[in-house]
């Protein structure tokens, strides 16, 4: 929709031509959730198009997404074949309740910052130990791992002013055996438990819980835990009033939906692991 | 800034904020439609480079130095790309407003793609089809027919605009733009309920392009109901075009009319209004319970409200019998209490008009309405003009499912217009039609039924509190026919009936698909499934054995006083053989793993075909000097498919093809009166008035080509687009030429008045998959079967009936409006209120009943509301009979259905 009370956008092409922060702006990536919703407090919109940021960048140590890396470009990256974690991409960009038209547009970086529960590229970026870049208002920079940049239902750590510039997600996450579970109110409908499961190199389960909780809950164990052990950690871990509570899942379905989820991915990730 | 449009370069500099679809469409590209302005919806989807993008997402200054491609630039010099052509061979559309996005993103998809239909349109809602059409669009199939002259009915005709639609030609409301035009928008209430102490507009008026401000303080002192009848005493008077008191969050307090929408958003921003802050009361059990506030305190019942202190604005009681003794000795008893939530219509062309004052002094009104004539009125009584000096049409509108059977902006439109002496435009956004506008009434429905051994009903009572908001539009006719057909439909002795509507601060409830029988259905169709299960009936036998068969009466207490219900025809008996047929039919069943358990429900409806007390349609033909006919109604055109029957009646009636009808419709400018489009009324009511139109003027044709040929008038017949008498034919064209040279005009015109009326029957069958460990639901096979007399057109018949069943499983399954303690409408939009999109809805069977009404135009019975009234009672019945459980509260999500089956079958 048109925003209306937005006088001007600026379109710096380097990180010394940001502007200086102002009440009133807004970031500018894709633009997809910014376009969808009234925003009278907005005067002026930062376009990060100019900055050319490469979107995606392989090295020795893993995967660079650009935070303006469009979800389309992200779900079309040829992934190296040892890269067998990899389907996760496909499967994330598939969970989102937008279609592929709103992919070409939507970016990794906006999707992180929007920070809903229901995010799946934080979904798929904390389950890979991605860790976020931020510029800060200030000049400076910061590292933090996705899991904890998303503090709650649309809350993060970002500052006024400070800026998503990239994840990186380490080699190894890549290189690990996952598994992906999803479920929501409607076939294609925005999720209300996401859960990523994969084996770490020295054979422990991670266990990502995204969407049923309303920022992602990261669990460790050093082996393939058993079933109790699995479903006691997390109803330690995840109380209760952590669950998110919406019209796309009520907390207590969303809990039972976490568990029974986890324990499917606990019993498929056994499986590969004794094998 | 450059940008290539269609093939063609403009310059032009879009606003910062402005996203492409409002660019596009002041570059007169109007095929840019907008049915959510927030990416939801799909409808504005264009080309960049080729490739979809919903274009009320993307920054204007984005498409800078890009190819984009709309509809009406997809074909190159305006022929029809092979989707376009498509589209029509399938007819993949029905009011045709989601049709341009949706064939711009058919026409990209990969062979992937096409293989996941359900995945890749996610992101294109049609709320019309229920999505066969157009995946038959996409399979090439061709679902049209054609017919020789005089055999148009009957025969699956294309809709006359469809070559208009799927170009993105066809004119919607907001498809035009004068000049000079001012933009009206709504400062609205953030409080439940508050009076105005004042409005404060200096520093509103002070924002450049700012007009106008219209308060209450203009707004003429008069109350009325937005609910649109044929009389004005059907509804209550408590509603006026700006009150000084404000009822719901949402409710209209100041008019801000300016040279631009942002000028006018500015100025709202910019009133500053003081409140007295009122008690508030949402909830309609509270509402009616001593000592809640009055919302209406004010009111009476010369305002037609029942009882304004203790909030009912109608209500309804009777009994026939003695309900408590039979149920006291019913051989078996069924009591249940079912709620129904709040849904919205969501046509996705948002209600607005636009308005202006011609140089004869004549009001105009163009709008997205089902009842241009009644609106005309009201309008006219209003602002104390002559009739003659308002005139209200449409065009093209973009659905309506009842909820443009309410004037919600045309009153506003008319005094910003009267007030400015300007073209004035208000459309309103998605947000607002879901906090401002109407809804379905939430209703609480108590039902009690007794049955005998050999399962005959012996008792049935009904104990329904609607809840209509804050405004009584449609409350009383919703309520009286929420407790009519569906026991009307079996024969009992016993019967009783206790209604209430109750006014809340919510949002109001209005006009919606089914009027009131879908909520109501739950309830009852769920007691005769339950009494069947006790005394080990079948639900096919059960109905059998109890619905009413022609000759019996259809009562319902505390009874009506309109009798003039009749059967003009009945095929309930063969929709029910037909449904147990095609449920009984050999299906493989998919391989489902043990944690699923299926069912199988059904439910009947019958529904008068027409609404009571009278409803009227005037209709006007006349023969053109090119052989053709001009056929004039006033009945309007949302997807409901009456443009094409009309003129397969008159061209039936007249021996001819329907390419010679040029049909003229909902103008108030063209003369005569329509009630309007509402309560399935286009076919049954205007139908029959072409019909009388038609067949006059046939014996007109025949009179004069006998005179012509010193012939008698009785050896004459209508014949391949002429008469023959005595073996001489005389084309109609020559008839025209003779009839211009004799200075004779060859017309006709024709009415009726909505009476006597029948009864159409429908009745649904669902077989479901229910997950016990996780309450997902899964519907293996969708059946109805329609009793809608001699189809007018089988493949828009079929298409009332699927688009029926899909927006009826919203409301079975997704869709819920939620409002909070404050009553405030907490998920005003698409992404939040789960519309069903491909992938939510099944193929449905449909049947149909071999009948042919008596009363009915050629033998047609109306068949647009009654195939969306069984749907959710019917798949509650399949869910109970897969589960064992009754569950009694749509919507039926997975979260809701989980904590019962998880008491029953445990954690899995």
């Amino acid at each position: 929709m048109d925003l209306n009370t937005v006088a001007a956008v600026a379109h710096p092409t380097t990180r010394d031509q940001l502007p200086v922060w102002t009440a009133g702006d807004a970031w500018l990536a894709g633009g997809t959730w910014l376009f969808s919703e009234p925003q009278a407090h907005l005067r002026r919109l930062i376009d990060l198009t100019d900055l050319k940021w490469p979107a995606l960048t392989i090295s020795e140590t893993g995967l660079s997404i650009a935070a303006t890396c469009t979800v389309a470009q992200l779900d079309a990256l040829a992934c190296p074949p040892e890269w067998i974690a990899s389907p996760l991409i496909s499967q994330c960009c598939r969970a989102f309740l937008a279609s592929f038209k709103i992919w070409k547009t939507a970016t990794v970086g906006g999707n992180i910052c929007m920070s809903l529960p229901a995010g799946p590229m934080i979904s798929l970026t904390s389950a890979l130990d991605g860790v976020c870049t931020i510029w800060q208002a200030d000049g400076g920079e910061r590292n933090i791992p996705v899991a904890d940049f998303v503090t709650g239902d649309q809350r993060n750590v970002l500052a006024p002013g400070d800026l998503l510039r990239q994840v990186e997600i380490p080699l190894a996450a890549l290189r690990r055996r996952s598994a992906f579970r999803q479920v929501s109110l409607t076939p294609v409908g925005r999720s209300a438990a996401l859960l990523i499961g994969s084996v770490t190199s020295d054979g422990g389960l991670a266990l990502t819980i995204t969407a049923s909780t309303k920022r992602p809950v990261r669990l460790s164990f050093a082996g393939i835990p058993n079933s109790k052990e699995l479903r006691e950690t997390i109803l330690q871990r995840i109380a209760d009033d952590l669950y998110h509570s919406d019209v796309h899942g009520k907390p207590i379905w969303r809990k039972h939906m976490t568990l029974r989820l986890a324990e499917e991915i606990r019993v498929e990730l056994q499986g590969t692991a004794y094998a | 800034m450059t940008f290539q449009i269609n093939g063609r370069e403009f310059s032009k500099a879009p606003r910062p904020g402005q996203c492409l679809r409002t660019f596009l469409r002041e570059l007169g590209h109007f095929g840019v439609k907008k049915g959510c302005d927030a990416g939801d919806c799909g409808a504005c989807t264009v080309l960049i480079d080729g490739e979809p993008v919903h274009s009320c997402l993307i920054p204007a200054f984005r498409a800078d130095g890009h190819a984009v491609t709309t509809i009406e630039g997809f074909a190159p010099d305006g022929g029809t790309h092979p989707m376009q052509q498509a589209f029509l061979d399938a007819q993949g559309f029905q009011c045709g407003f989601c049709t341009s996005g949706m064939i711009l993103t058919c026409a990209s998809l990969n062979q992937a793609q096409r293989h996941d239909l359900g995945a890749a349109l996610k992101g294109n809602i049609c709320r019309c089809t229920g999505y066969r059409a157009i995946e038959d669009a996409l399979n090439g199939k061709s679902n049209i027919e054609d017919a020789a002259a005089g055999t148009a009915f009957g025969r699956s005709l294309p809709a006359p605009a469809g070559p208009q639609v799927v170009r993105g030609a066809a004119r919607y409301t907001f498809d035009v733009a004068p000049e000079g035009m001012l933009h009206i928008k709504m400062l609205r209430s953030p409080h439940p309920h508050a009076k105005i102490i004042s409005i404060d507009k200096r520093a509103s008026l002070g924002v450049p392009g700012v007009h106008t401000i219209l308060t209450f303080e203009d707004a003429p002192d008069r109350l009325f109901s937005t609910a649109r009848h044929e009389w004005d005493w059907m509804d209550a008077d408590d509603t006026r075009v700006l009150d000084n008191v404000v009822r719901f969050i949402g409710q209209k307090v100041a008019a801000v009319v300016a040279e631009t929408e942002a000028a006018a958003e500015e100025g709202c921003r910019q009133l500053d209004v003081a409140y007295e802050i009122l008690p508030a009361v949402v909830d309609p059990t509270a509402a009616i319970a001593p000592g809640a506030p009055a919302i209406h305190g004010d009111k009476t019942l010369a305002n037609r409200v029942a009882d304004a202190g203790r909030n009912i604005v109608a209500e309804t009681h009777g009994e026939f019998g003695d309900v408590a003794s039979a149920l006291a000795q019913a051989a078996a008893t069924y009591e249940g209490a079912f709620t129904t939530q709040r849904v919205q219509h969501a046509a996705l062309e948002t209600h607005g008009g636009l308005a202006w004052v011609d140089a004869d002094g004549i009001l105009n009104v163009r709008s997205s309405t089902q009842v241009p004539f009644l609106i005309r009125r009201t309008l006219a009584d209003l602002f104390h003009l002559p009739l003659d000096k308002v005139r209200v049409f449409c065009e093209r509108v973009g659905g309506g499912f009842g909820g443009k059977q309410e004037m919600f902006v045309e009153d506003m439109l008319a005094l910003a217009a009267l007030k400015t002496g300007r073209p004035v435009k208000f459309e309103l956004t998605r947000e607002e039609q879901f906090i401002s506008t109407s809804t379905r009434h939430p209703m609480q429905v108590t039902v009690k039924a007794g049955a005998d051994k050999d399962g005959k009903l012996t008792a049935l009572q009904l104990d329904v509190l609607s809840n209509t908001g804050a405004y009584g539009n449609h409350a009383g006719p919703v309520l009286l026919h929420s407790v009519g057909e569906c026991i009307g439909v079996y024969n009992c002795p016993n019967k009783k009936v206790d209604g209430i509507a109750a006014y809340t601060n919510t949002v109001p409830a209005g006009a919606f698909r089914g009027y009131g029988l879908p909520q109501t259905l739950i309830a009852v169709e769920a007691a005769i499934d339950e009494l069947a299960k006790q005394l080990g009936i079948s639900p096919f036998e059960m109905r059998r054995r109890n619905v009413v068969k022609p000759g019996d009466p259809m009562l319902s207490p505390p009874g009506s006083e309109y009798h003039d219900v009749l059967y003009g025809s009945y095929g309930l008996d063969q929709c029910l053989d037909l449904v147990e047929r095609a449920m009984a039919a050999e299906a493989p069943m998919p391989s489902l793993p043990a944690d699923w358990l299926t069912g199988d429900g059904i439910a009947l409806t019958m529904i008068d075909t027409v609404p009571p007390a009278g409803h009227f349609a005037d209709c006007s033909i006349s023969l053109r000097e090119d052989g053709g006919f001009d056929l004039t109604v006033g009945t309007a055109e949302f997807g409901n498919g009456t443009s094409t029957v009309h003129r397969q009646i008159a061209a039936s009636a007249l021996a001819t093809t329907v390419d010679r009808i040029r049909l003229l419709q909902s103008d108030t400018a063209h003369g005569g009166h329509d009630t309007g489009a509402y309560g399935s009324a286009g076919t049954f009511v205007a139908g029959r008035a072409t019909q009388a139109a038609a067949e006059a003027l046939a014996g007109q044709l025949k009179q004069f080509a006998a005179s012509l040929l010193g012939e008698n008038p009785d050896a004459c017949t209508l014949d391949n687009h002429g008469t023959v008498c005595a073996g001489r034919r005389t084309s109609f064209a020559l008839l025209a030429a003779s009839a211009h040279s004799l200075n004779k005009v060859l017309s006709a015109s024709g009415n009726s008045s909505g009476t006597p009326r029948s009864v159409a029957f429908n009745v649904q069958g669902f077989r479901v998959a229910v997950n016990k460990y996780t309450g997902e639901l899964k519907i293996l096979k969708s059946v109805q079967a329609a009793d809608a007399g001699r189809v007018a057109n089988p493949m828009q018949c079929r298409g009332q009936v699927e688009g029926g069943v899909a927006q009826s499983l919203g409301a079975a399954l997704y869709e819920e409006m939620v409002i909070d303690d404050n009553g405030r409408v907490i998920n005003p939009k698409f992404r939040d209120y789960h519309l069903p999109s491909f992938a939510d809805i099944p193929r449905t069977e449909v049947f149909f009943a071999d009948t042919s009404d008596a009363l009915g135009p050629m033998g047609a019975k109306s068949m647009s509301e009654s195939p969306y009234n069984p749907v959710a009672a019917a798949l509650g019945n399949a869910i109970a009979n897969a589960t064992g459980i009754r569950f009694t509260a749509t919507p039926f999500k997975p979260d809701r259905l989980w904590p019962l089956l998880h008491e029953k079958f445990g954690p899995g």
